[in-house]
């Protein structure tokens, strides 16, 4: 929009209850947490608590409520807390999502909620998980911009219908909720996974980007896009709506159409 | 014992951090340590935009940035650090573009821009359209863009190693006027690896600290539960002054309740605040540039108008965020992040209800001083040869007492990548300073003293109670008396700290230790930054004394620094000795602040 904003009166009436608010309410919940410490035991095994949340918790919140005040060896990341660093993937009642970004009132807390690591990757203690494998693949993709020819002296020109063409996946934080939804992923770990794919489309599709035919290659490979079943898992997971699905199929279109 | 020996040495991956590895790695052997994986780093949740005089879409120019900047830190800014910020803008952002930012771009195919609070066209005659954006997510593009020219540059990282400690030796030396001191110089750091418990020291011929804030010192935060001031800490146990640590500043639009950040950049596409009367109150506070006032002076408007009882809710205690009259297919191009936290958090829907919010503390103003080239300072002149610093980390000091919007984002990528290469260059012709005898000990005495702690004392209960009295007394508004709650708070968290008990034993990914490390750090930062705040008896940007509520220049247009001094009492406070450093004036004269 280039337009000027239209300037509103400086005062409006606000209606009734506006903003939302009132009080919190509270209920309780039960946490069922997977817990594995290779220093302790072998075996993992589930651990509950009945902890007293707030309306506006996340399971994150429910996290550090254990952590903090009942068992401080409870192991987890998580850093941002509200969705963008990507620390704190984690399967929450079967499905991949953020810990931070799941709100408890919008699980059935009639039942226990469980909280374990994400698949397909090694657990390391608890809900930690090793994600070399995973940056490993990442990495493969080539993940930066190969432009050939002069640098410009100012920015290269991109036009918005360009830029906009691979928009959607330049969202991905590579918290891995994707990938470990992947049943092929959890089933042959050399499969690249539906993140590192997204990865490679955010610069296949980047008009400013000269390697494409590179990373198609790549993922030409019998352990690249070849292996997606179109499960749908991976769009399901993302915590920020990637169309990863779409996003994949986009990238074997692209194999197909320049006949490698 | 574990080590390493790197040319230059990296402490944080955030922005300043993979900006500065990115030049260090292709003319020196570097690693990087970060306690986080790279792409977690808080650079990744900064919003709004980056500015930088491109006039791409209007007529704009660097040294009215400067100025900007210069006036929005109310004059505690260091005029040649800003001209350097504001000029070296400009290839910031092509170079981002060129290592493939996807910008937000205009009809012509440029990178696009828009307005910010406190940056204007012609020293403040309106507001000016000079962030540089990639929608509501220009910080995690940033972060993105220079992970993925890491990896094209085959950076090498140590993920999830926590420096803990600054190695430096001291040598006798004579300044030229004949008097003698003592020089500092570095020799490494000392790790620690969350995965196997282990301790690797790394000795480095460089070193530099790009390991961002401590907001977690406050509970209403922006910022990520790890930034807990673990790179001031660090320096100012080993007798690096930290400059205006007393200038935090609150960003005014945290979702209320949360602080969950919600971009200036709302108010630049045109979202105004408003009370419980409907009023929109900036007009009062600020008559030229209403809603885009700098951070300072929105955040204490609002909070004013919430004392004075026009606050929205069933408490009265948050104000209003006002997207309903904006487009909603603009607000979905532009701001689709935060409008989702509003919804998914607040479950309050933008397009048709307002949000409510309520300044939230964000961005710590001081840090490790550090001349324009980035190296490390002893005192008010003497560089720590080796030793550079960069980011929020970091006072240049480019944002003197308010930094403004988006400068942030500016100064990361700038002074980034001066230390990078700065790092790297003096690596060349430097050798390596010995080791001093059993490096590891002050931290592995700290680990096993917090390990084998016998007390009843939770780091999280010590924690909390210490940000609530950093949110009621050392926030927006600041007086005597509540400074000096603070400090006796502190005094008795700091005696609980030492019967404070880690119950998890383990080697392998024990956070629970590290989480009171990091707390011992946050206490540090808590104290310093109280002390500051009680010493300056005036108001100038972020720190506002209702006492005295007036900017005192005679006084205090100075800035402050504070180092750790056992012999020392500060403001009835033991331990820290409170010196002052000359504001650098290029060619701008204090002015009263109006907007």
């Amino acid at each position: 929009m280039t337009s000027e904003m239209a300037e509103p009166a400086s005062k409006i009436e606000l209606p009734a209850g506006v903003g939302g608010g009132g009080e919190i309410p509270t209920f309780n919940i039960t946490l069922r947490v997977r817990r594995y410490n290779p220093e302790v035991s072998e075996e993992a095994a589930w651990e509950d608590h009945q902890l007293t949340m707030y309306g506006t918790d996340r399971v994150l919140d429910a996290l550090h409520k254990v952590k903090w005040e009942i068992d401080g060896s409870l192991s987890f990341r998580r850093s941002c807390a509200h969705g963008i660093c990507g620390s704190d993937a984690m399967r929450i009642n079967g499905r991949n999502r953020l810990a931070c970004k799941t709100l408890l009132k919008d699980l059935d807390t009639s039942k226990p909620i469980t909280v374990e690591p994400i698949k397909g990757l090694p657990v390391e203690k608890d809900l930690i998980v090793d994600m070399e494998p995973f940056f490993q693949s990442f990495r493969e993709v080539m993940p930066f911009l190969i432009s050939k020819g002069h640098e410009p002296t100012k920015e290269r020109l991109q036009s918005i219908e360009d830029r906009e063409r691979f928009d959607d996946t330049t969202k991905c934080i590579l918290c891995a909720a994707c990938t470990s939804s992947c049943p092929v992923f959890w089933t042959d770990g050399q499969y690249f996974g539906p993140a590192a794919i997204v990865n490679a489309h955010r610069f296949i599709f980047d008009s400013r980007d000269d390697a494409g035919d590179m990373r198609l290659e790549i993922l030409n490979d019998k352990e690249g896009v070849w292996r997606c079943r179109t499960t749908f898992n991976c769009s399901e997971a993302c915590p920020r709506g990637i169309q990863v699905t779409q996003a994949i199929a986009e990238v074997k279109q692209a194999i197909l159409a320049r006949k490698i | 014992m574990q080590v390493h020996k790197y040319d230059v040495v990296i402490v944080g991956a955030g922005g300043a951090g993979m900006r500065a590895a990115i030049e260090s790695g292709q003319r020196a052997r570097t690693a990087v340590l970060t306690k986080l994986y790279p792409t977690r780093s808080h650079t990744g949740a900064a919003q709004g935009g980056m500015c930088a005089a491109l006039a791409n879409v209007e007529e704009d120019n660097w040294e009215w940035h400067t100025f900007d900047t210069i006036k929005g830190g109310d004059y505690l800014v260091d005029q040649d650090a800003a001209e350097v910020m504001a000029k070296e803008a400009i290839d910031a952002v092509l170079d981002l573009e060129k290592m493939g930012l996807p910008f937000n771009r205009t009809p012509e195919g440029r990178i696009d821009q828009r307005r910010f609070g406190g940056h204007t066209r012609d020293h403040g005659k309106a507001p000016v359209r000079r962030a540089c954006y990639a929608a509501d997510r220009t910080g995690h593009m940033i972060l993105q863009t220079l992970y993925q020219n890491c990896v094209k540059h085959n950076v090498e990282f140590y993920n999830e190693y926590y420096v803990l400690d600054l190695l430096l030796v001291e040598e006798d030396a004579v300044r030229e006027d004949g008097t003698p001191y003592k020089q500092k110089r570095v020799a490494g750091v000392v790790s620690y690896d969350l995965a196997s418990g282990e301790l690797h020291v790394f000795q480095a011929k460089s070193v530099v600290f790009a390991s961002g804030g401590a907001g977690k010192v406050f509970k209403t935060t922006s910022n990520a539960h790890t930034l807990t001031g673990d790179g001031m800490g660090i320096a100012f146990r080993r007798g690096i002054p930290l400059e205006d640590m007393e200038f935090f500043q609150f960003h005014p639009t945290g979702l209320a309740g949360l602080g969950i950040l919600l971009t200036e950049g709302a108010r630049g596409e045109g979202a105004i605040l408003r009370n419980s009367e409907g009023e929109r109150f900036m007009e009062r506070y600020a008559p030229t540039i209403k809603d885009l006032a700098p951070r300072d002076i929105v955040a204490r408007a609002m909070a004013n108008e919430v004392r004075e009882g026009r606050g929205c809710g069933p408490n009265k205690d948050y104000v209003l965020l006002d997207l309903t009259h904006l487009e909603p297919e603009h607000i979905e191009a532009k701001l689709p992040d935060i409008t989702e936290f509003a919804r998914t958090y607040l479950g309050v829907e933008p397009f048709t209800d307002p949000v409510p919010v309520f300044p939230t503390a964000h961005y710590a103003m001081g840090g490790i001083p550090t001349n324009i080239s980035t190296e490390v300072l002893q005192d008010n002149d003497t560089v720590v040869p080796g030793l550079f610093a960069a980011g929020e980390v970091a006072c240049v000091s480019v944002h003197g007492s308010n930094r403004l919007g988006t400068n942030s984002l500016l100064d990361i990528n700038v002074f980034g990548k001066r230390a990078g290469i700065a790092a790297a260059e003096y690596s060349k012709t430097a050798g390596f300073v010995e080791l001093p005898e059993d490096p590891e000990a002050q931290t592995r005495g700290m680990l096993n003293g917090l390990l084998g702690g016998t007390g009843t004392e939770r780091v999280a209960q010590i924690r909390k109670e210490l940000q609530d009295t950093m949110d009621a007394n050392m926030q927006v508004f600041r007086t005597k008396e509540s400074l000096e709650q603070v400090l006796s708070d502190i005094a008795s968290f700091e005696e609980r700290y030492k019967n404070v008990v880690v119950q998890d034993k383990g080697r392998r990914f024990n956070l629970d230790l590290l989480e009171a490390v990091e707390l011992g750090f946050l206490l540090d930062m808590a104290k310093v930054m109280t002390v500051g705040a009680l010493h300056r008896e005036e108001s100038r940007g972020g720190h506002y004394r209702e006492d005295f509520p007036d900017r005192d220049d005679e006084k205090f247009m100075k800035h402050s620094m504070a180092y750790k001094d056992s012999s020392a009492t500060t403001e009835s406070v033991a331990g820290i000795r409170l010196e002052t450093k000359p504001v650098v004036f290029t060619r701008y004269e204090p002015m009263e602040r109006k907007y």
